[in-house]
This record gives structure tokens, C-alpha cells and sequence, in this order.
């Protein structure tokens, strides 16, 4: 059992990495990736968001959305399938509860707060954290499962963008073709990386 | 599709298409590419572009999605209070994504199949956020609507550039016709495998940003 949780960790965070597989949260980590310390607090409240709504959503799901999910209410309700409503739900619970950890932070660790800044509700339109949540109801995860895909995804983003930060950084002191700089350079970084990571598919505990 | 819309555009050519007006649908499509230029909407251009049929269905969908939430949002731009605006976007845009997504499931069932979570992710897809935040909110709804249009093409075209590299490479296929010959695999021609996977979208995509922007000589960092 612990076997199967395990593999499913590593799974996530190297094999098929959120952002270097299938292209998730591009658009953040390109703009974001410039420095280092700032990528590394974005990164914190990615899997801090991540393992949070990836459950939250599951829990929606499984008693509210899925075909027959409202038969705890009653037994009336049990043909009704409202998973049509999915993407509006959990798009809403995402920011609902970056909006919600923002407040908790805000009230008792305002050092962590202040660390993360202007990131955290920036981070309710991050396409990683929503593609989280459609791929927990795509593959159809039970509970244990979507807690540690949740945070095994935010862990492989976060490593993602830390370490491109890093590169980016050393980068500023070469000299790269005029048009290339930028965007191009960065794509082009990315793919090597990302193929660097498929060194890790087939690895199976 | 870009000469059906400079058709129609022609055909009702008036005040509705003023020098302004055309410029806000044309800039996009090169010198302000939403993808190339701004960065936005990354996310899916990489994910859908394995196959060309693929990538049509999903530029059209966001076309879709920009052109009317636009128009949605600019309507409503008096109305939204500035503190919560985001989410009322976000309640517009995933409104939108769901139509499309049902009408897919209804028409075009294989493809939604293969689009799997990335229908989903359009709500996400920052330019539709960005044109929202940046355009829709200070402008008509007439504007905003070339605006979605030109931003939808835009990111199209580049999409379709990096599918058709992708497609003709990775499976010598165009639109799922064979246009490697046999007599070439039977020569020892190989597939090559790299572009079906995650590096040579990535690779693609910045070298077709470097083409782009040597051509317009616009310099970035």
C-alpha cells in the first residue's frame, strides 16, 4: 500500500512532472523564472495551494458532481449526474481557497505571508492547480491518492522553476543571438530539461 | 482561416471597420502575438500540437472563448466591482468553456477524447484572462470582439505552425494523411520520435519565437 503511494510520489514529481510533460503553468514560469528567491517563494505556494485544492476538489467531486454522487442525500437523487458543472465548480473552489489560505496566513504566520507576496492570489490562475484537479478526476484517484498527487505535482513544478531560475541566472552572462533572447532561449532550455527528466520514465518502485 | 475573416471583414467594411478597429484585429497576428510576444497562453500550445486535427479544434475554441468572453466582459465592465473582478471573469470564461466543452463531447466526441483535461484548462489559458483584464475592461464591446477574434487567430496560426512541424516529423503525417511515401521508410527513413514527446514541442516553439522576432527585429529580455 505504501509501495503504491510511493510510486505514485515519484510518478508525479519526476516521471510525468506537471510542467515539463505536459506543459501546465507555463505562463508563470516563464515570467517568474527570473530570480531565484522569488521563484523558490512561488514555488512554496504552489505545493502549499496544490495539496490543498487537489483534495478539496476531490471531495466536490466524489459527493457532489459525479453521476449518483448525491445519493447520501437521497435516494431520489441517485441518477443525477451534474459533472457538466465541473469546471465552474473548481475553478471557484480554487480561488475560494487561495483567497482562504491568504487570510489564515495573513492572521498567523504573516512572515510566511509577506514571503509570498503578491504570488499567492496570482496563483488562482495558474493552470497547473486546475490541471491538477482535472487530471485527479480524469484518472480517477481515491482520496490518498489525490493528497499525494496534489503535493508530488506542486514538489515537481516547484523543482521545475527553481531550477530554471538558477539557469537563467548563469544565462545572463552569456552571449546569446539578439532574436533569441528572452522567450526563445528559455523554450529552448525548457526542452532540454524536460528532456533531461525523461530520463526518470520507467521507473517503477 | 485568417482570409475568411479579412473576407468577411471586407464585405461589411463602414465605420465598423475603422483604421483603429482593423489595427486592433490585425496586431496580434504579428508585431503583439499573443504567444510569441506577450507570453501568455503557453500552457496548451505545447500540450495539443502532437497532431494538426487537434490543434484546429482547440485555436478554434479559444477563438471562441476569447472572442465572446470579451464581448461579455466588456458589457459588463460597468457593472463588475474592480475588488472581485477576477472572479466574476473567471465565473464568465468557465461558463464559456463549458458550453464549448459540451458542444465537443456532442460533435466531435474522438477529438474532445484526445484534448482530455486541456478543454478544461482554457479557463486558464492566460490570454483570455490578459485580453479580459487588458483590453475588455476599458473598451466597447465592438473593439473588444476584434480584439478576441485577432487574439484567437493569433495564437491559431502559431499553434498551427509548431503542429505542422510536429505532425509532418514525428508521425510523416498532415491532417492524418500520409505524405511520406513508403518507398522512404522502406530507404531507411525513421519517424522522428522526439517531436511526438514533451522536448520537441518546447524546442520547436522557441525556435519558431527566434524566426519570429529576427524577422520583426524586436528585442526582448
Amino acid at each position: 500500500m505504501l509501495e503504491h503511494y510511493l510510486s505514485l510520489f515519484v510518478k508525479s514529481v519526476f516521471v510525468e512532472n506537471i510542467l515539463l510533460a505536459f506543459f501546465l503553468g507555463m505562463c508563470s514560469f516563464l515570467a517568474v523564472s527570473k530570480k531565484v528567491e522569488t521563484s523558490v517563494g512561488l514555488g512554496m505556494a504552489v505545493i502549499f495551494v496544490m495539496t490543498i485544492t487537489t483534495p478539496a476538489n476531490w471531495f466536490v467531486h466524489e459527493y457532489l458532481l459525479k453521476e449518483g454522487a448525491l445519493d447520501w442525500v437521497s435516494a431520489s437523487f441517485a441518477s443525477v449526474d451534474l459533472s457538466f458543472l465541473g469546471f465552474v465548480t473548481y475553478i471557484a473552489i480554487i480561488a475560494a481557497m487561495v483567497q482562504l489560505v491568504e487570510m489564515v496566513l495573513d492572521r498567523y504566520s504573516p512572515k510566511l505571508y509577506t514571503a509570498l507576496g503578491i504570488f499567492l492570489p496570482l496563483i488562482a490562475v495558474n493552470c497547473a492547480i486546475l490541471g491538477a484537479s482535472l487530471f485527479m478526476v480524469e484518472r480517477h484517484y481515491n482520496f490518498g491518492e489525490s493528497v499525494v498527487f496534489g503535493l508530488g505535482s506542486g514538489i515537481g513544478w516547484a523543482l521545475a522553476i527553481v531550477a530554471m531560475a538558477a539557469i537563467r541566472h548563469k544565462l545572463r552572462y552569456s552571449n546569446i543571438p539578439v532574436g533569441l533572447r528572452g522567450l526563445g532561449i528559455t523554450m529552448l532550455m525548457t526542452g532540454l530539461m524536460s528532456m533531461a527528466f525523461m530520463i526518470f520514465s520507467g521507473i517503477q518502485l | 482561416m485568417a482570409d475568411q475573416s479579412v473576407a468577411k471583414a471586407e464585405k461589411k467594411k463602414e465605420a465598423l471597420f475603422s483604421k483603429k478597429n482593423m489595427k486592433v484585429l490585425t496586431n496580434p497576428l504579428s508585431e503583439n502575438n499573443p504567444i510569441t510576444f506577450q507570453v501568455l497562453g503557453i500552457c496548451s500550445a505545447l500540450a495539443v500540437t502532437v497532431q494538426m486535427r487537434t490543434a484546429l479544434v482547440m485555436a478554434l475554441a479559444v477563438t471562441a472563448v476569447v472572442a465572446s468572453s470579451n464581448v461579455l466582459i466588456s458589457m459588463l465592465r460597468k457593472q463588475i466591482p474592480s475588488k472581485i473582478r477576477i472572479i466574476v471573469e473567471l465565473a464568465v470564461i468557465a461558463t464559456l468553456v463549458i458550453l464549448v466543452d459540451q458542444i465537443l463531447k456532442a460533435y466531435l466526441f474522438d477529438i474532445s477524447k484526445q484534448l482530455s483535461v486541456f478543454v478544461g484548462l482554457i479557463i486558464t489559458n492566460c490570454i483570455i484572462m490578459g485580453r479580459a483584464e487588458a483590453f475588455a475592461l476599458q473598451n466597447k464591446p465592438w473593439p473588444s470582439f476584434l480584439d478576441g477574434i485577432g487574439n484567437g487567430l493569433g495564437y491559431g496560426w502559431i499553434l498551427m505552425a509548431v503542429a505542422t512541424v510536429r505532425e509532418i516529423l514525428g508521425s510523416g503525417s498532415f491532417l492524418g494523411f500520409r505524405i511520406i511515401p513508403e518507398s522512404f521508410y522502406a530507404a531507411g527513413y525513421e519517424n522522428m520520435g522526439l517531436m511526438l514527446l514533451a522536448p520537441g514541442a518546447f524546442i520547436i516553439l522557441g525556435l519558431l519565437v527566434w524566426i519570429q522576432r529576427t524577422i520583426t527585429k524586436t528585442v526582448h529580455e
